[in-house]
């Protein structure tokens, strides 16, 4: 499925550098290169198409075949910065062209007005660097209902009644209702909250070249057989390369942001998959490597003239990390479910979105979805309650029993930013490449914490009022382990408090953009992904503005 | 290759704007046959064991099938479970190659410490072989969801009972669950594709708006 690209040459100076194929590198690769500029974007991953996806576990779960891989990429943790981190596998994310989106769930909420504005309207928090951002709803609007029409997203305007403005309804009706979500809306509508169908970027009709979803059941961490799940990869970046102006070069993995003696980018140097090293020339150089990897090559392009790392004239970089709190309940139910069947979730609520601090006691807020995401081997490794054995007979009979009978209610939230939760290098410990390994240091701020024991509750009394025959919930407890990467080179006005601009463009060189998990000053409650690809549609408008009025390269 | 072209064919013909009931009539056919065939060779039975000694492969066959153990429906041995522990430790698994090697002296060992008299694991009672196992089994809390399973460090009840559980429950194109019995026993249809609805509870559903109407009438 792979069209003819342009092939440029590394001393070829092109008009972007993009670094990072994932939900925004996708993005501004289409938009740049359709708005007329010659794009290379480099991917540190394997180029694969949907020929190359199956539903194969061990090859997802064992071999991290779409994945950041724990042998070649180790990393360590720890909770505070006084701590010595320990190597353990801290975060994952996608690895291939298309990053993240191309095995995401695919929940794709909006961020709502009071997103943008929450420090504003209840004061700071202490311990926390919360703060508004430098743009509002209204700013990223335009840009959401653009990423819900170009890419295909599912769902049913005006039927929760949370729902921030939009100018347009959703491009096509939302995905069919699965038995989780029915149990789900009638215990809700019981309980006086108001359940609507989950948006998701699945196809629930057909576009051209890509599939409806055909409801296979391997959605979670697994590449889509049809080109039904709205990744970058079966949208963006195929209509980047149809531009004729953009290349996806994949296996480089980008080490460094080189500068000349005034301060500039003039390229990134990357290790192609014979680990010869290259440096790609461009005007101006644009990081989409996620709010784990972003942070990471910024740090490691430190230089004489930016000896704290490149664009970090503020200490921010890599600081910050939002993870978003999470918590689980699961249900049994007395009849079957079949909810393997399908994509994960499709009904949310959001009546908890924006709690009252002085009612319940601490910042926060957040939706609860209806889910089933466990694939039949990490059913058996994590879908059975608690008090089951864990083999023989007894395990043997509650698999039997229980795998179709099975729902969970995923309860997503905020998370503060703390300026000691952050992605920085590791001093020991090396990747295969000899660099310094990402060190994920990470304690969830307490109201975190109990924002998730909270929704948990809730998610118990839901599961009580639909009538499960069983439920049970798991403890709350601290995160080590990262999937949503976020806030670590935080968008703002002021160069002393953040990393970028509102125009995604770094405080400390002109022409060096930073767009993904990373750019974001909060949390939201849960699903960053839609934010990450409206706000990559509007730094594409805000920098090829920029550079059609010649402000990028004087 | 036949297969895979006609995949290929199947999936670009697939998005230029068919249907998509036609998508759904078609593609699970086409798919399974082009899977079947790319991975015929992974998933054929192998003729001999590429890790086990045949009587080491006779002990954890044994010991997979008291975690999955056969009663009136198929269990680790039906499903061929040694068969991909042992594909797997010659591929993905090749990291616990250590583990097998040392665990299964020690359980050895442990069964002639309990049991003096009994040669080995497999010539036990099922009663004595569970009293074994229980022995090594130390129960690790999940404090937390975890939808990824965790590798890391291990010991070999551990890791067996993981390989086993993955044996059985694999997709039947990759090299275990034989047969598709992992998948018969927890009531995961075979199929590629499925259509709703898909089960007791969204079967009447009314849609969206009657849904809503009713529960205002209430």
């Amino acid at each position: 499925m792979m069209v003819d690209q342009p092939k440029y040459k590394t001393s070829d100076e092109v008009d972007f550098l993009i670094i990072g194929s994932g939900a925004a590198g996708g993005i501004l690769a289409k938009e740049l290169s359709t708005n007329g500029f010659r794009v290379v974007v480099l991917e540190q991953g394997p180029y694969l198409t949907e020929s190359d996806f199956t539903h194969n576990e061990v090859e997802i779960f064992a071999e991290d075949k779409l994945t950041n891989h724990p042998k070649l990429q180790p990393n360590t943790f720890r909770k505070t910065p006084d701590e010595k981190a320990k190597p353990q596998r801290a975060l994952v994310y996608g690895r291939c062209v298309g990053g993240t989106s191309v095995h995401f769930t695919a929940n794709f909420w909006r961020f709502h007005e009071i997103d943008f504005i929450e420090r504003s309207k209840i004061g700071p928090i202490a311990g926390t660097g919360f703060a508004d951002w430098p743009i509002t709803y209204s700013d990223l609007e335009p840009y959401y209902t653009k990423v819900e029409w170009e890419i295909g997203v599912s769902g049913l305007a005006g039927a929760s009644p949370f729902d921030p403005p939009r100018s347009k309804p959703y491009p096509m009706p939302p995905l069919p209702v699965k038995s989780s979500g029915v149990i789900f809306e009638r215990a809700a509508r019981k309980l006086g909250w108001h359940p609507f169908p989950a948006p998701m970027a699945i196809l629930s009709q057909p576009r051209p070249g890509r599939s409806a979803c055909v409801n296979c059941g391997f959605c979670l961490f697994f590449g889509c057989e049809v080109g039904a799940k709205s990744s970058s990869l079966a949208t963006a970046i195929r209509a980047a390369e149809r531009t004729g102006r953009c290349e996806i070069r994949p296996n480089s993995y980008v080490h460094r942001i080189e500068t000349d003696a005034t301060g500039r980018a003039v390229g990134a140097v990357y290790f192609d998959d014979k680990r010869n090293t290259h440096l790609q020339k461009a005007k101006a150089v644009v990081v989409c490597a996620n709010g784990a990897e972003t942070p990471r090559l910024l740090l490691l392009s430190a230089s004489k003239r930016f000896p704290d790392g490149l664009a970090n004239s503020s200490g921010l970089v890599g600081k910050y990390l939002m993870l978003n709190s999470a918590a689980t309940s699961v249900g049994l139910f007395e009849h079957p479910l079949n909810d393997y069947k399908g994509f994960a979730v499709s009904r949310v609520i959001h009546d908890f979105y924006e709690l009252d601090p002085q009612k319940v006691g601490f910042y926060g807020g957040g939706g609860l979805d209806a889910r089933f995401d466990y694939t039949p081997m990490t059913f058996a490794f994590g879908g059975l309650p608690p008090d089951t054995p864990r083999w023989g007979k007894d395990f043997k009979a509650a698999l039997s029993h229980n795998f179709t009978r099975t729902m969970e209610i995923f309860c997503h939230g905020t998370s503060l930013p703390v300026e000691t939760n952050s992605f920085s290098l590791d001093p020991e410990l090396k990747d295969a490449w000899g660099l310094p390994a990402l060190r994920l240091t990470y304690k969830d701020h307490p109201d975190d914490l109990k924002l998730a024991n909270w929704q948990n509750a809730r998610a118990q009394e839901l599961l009580d009022a639909a009538g499960a025959q069983k439920k049970w919930g798991f403890p709350v407890a601290e995160q080590q382990f990262a999937v949503h990467l976020l806030g670590t080179c935080r968008m703002g006005n002021d160069p002393k408090t953040s990393v970028i601009n509102a125009d995604h463009r770094t405080h400390d060189v002109k022409n060096l953009f930073l767009c993904d998990g990373s750019s974001l000053v909060t949390s939201g409650r849960g699903q960053p992904t839609m934010t990450i690809e409206a706000l990559a549609f509007r730094a594409a408008d805000r920098i090829t503005a920029l550079a059609k009025r010649g402000e990028i390269s004087s | 290759m036949t297969n895979e072209l006609s995949r290929r064919a199947f999936l670009s013909r697939a998005g230029a704007g068919l249907s998509a009931a036609w998508v759904s009539a078609n593609w699970p056919a086409l798919l399974a046959a082009a899977d079947h065939a790319r991975h015929a060779a992974r998933s054929a039975t192998p003729p001999k064991f590429e890790f086990f000694s045949p009587d080491q492969a006779v002990e954890i066959e044994a010991i997979a099938a008291r975690i999955i153990p056969t009663d009136d429906t198929p269990g680790a041995r039906e499903a061929g479970v040694v068969y991909f522990i042992d594909r797997g430790l010659a591929t993905f698994a090749v990291e616990s190659q250590k583990t097998y090697r040392e665990g299964l002296p020690e359980l050895q060992a442990r069964m002639n410490e309990m049991f003096p008299g009994v040669a080995k694991f497999s010539a036990a009672t099922p009663e004595q072989q569970d009293e074994v196992l229980h022995s090594f089994d130390e129960r690790t809390e999940t404090s937390r969801r975890a939808i990824r399973p965790r590798p890391g460090a291990q010991n070999f009840f551990e890791t067996l009972r993981q390989h086993t559980i993955a044996g059985f429950l694999i997709d039947p194109d990759y090299g275990g669950n034989r047969d598709g019995v992992g998948w018969k026993l927890i009531g995961r249809e075979r199929e590629h594709t499925f259509q709703p609805p898909f089960g007791y509870y969204d079967k009447d559903y009314p849609g969206w708006q009657a849904a809503m109407k009713e529960a205002e009438k209430k």
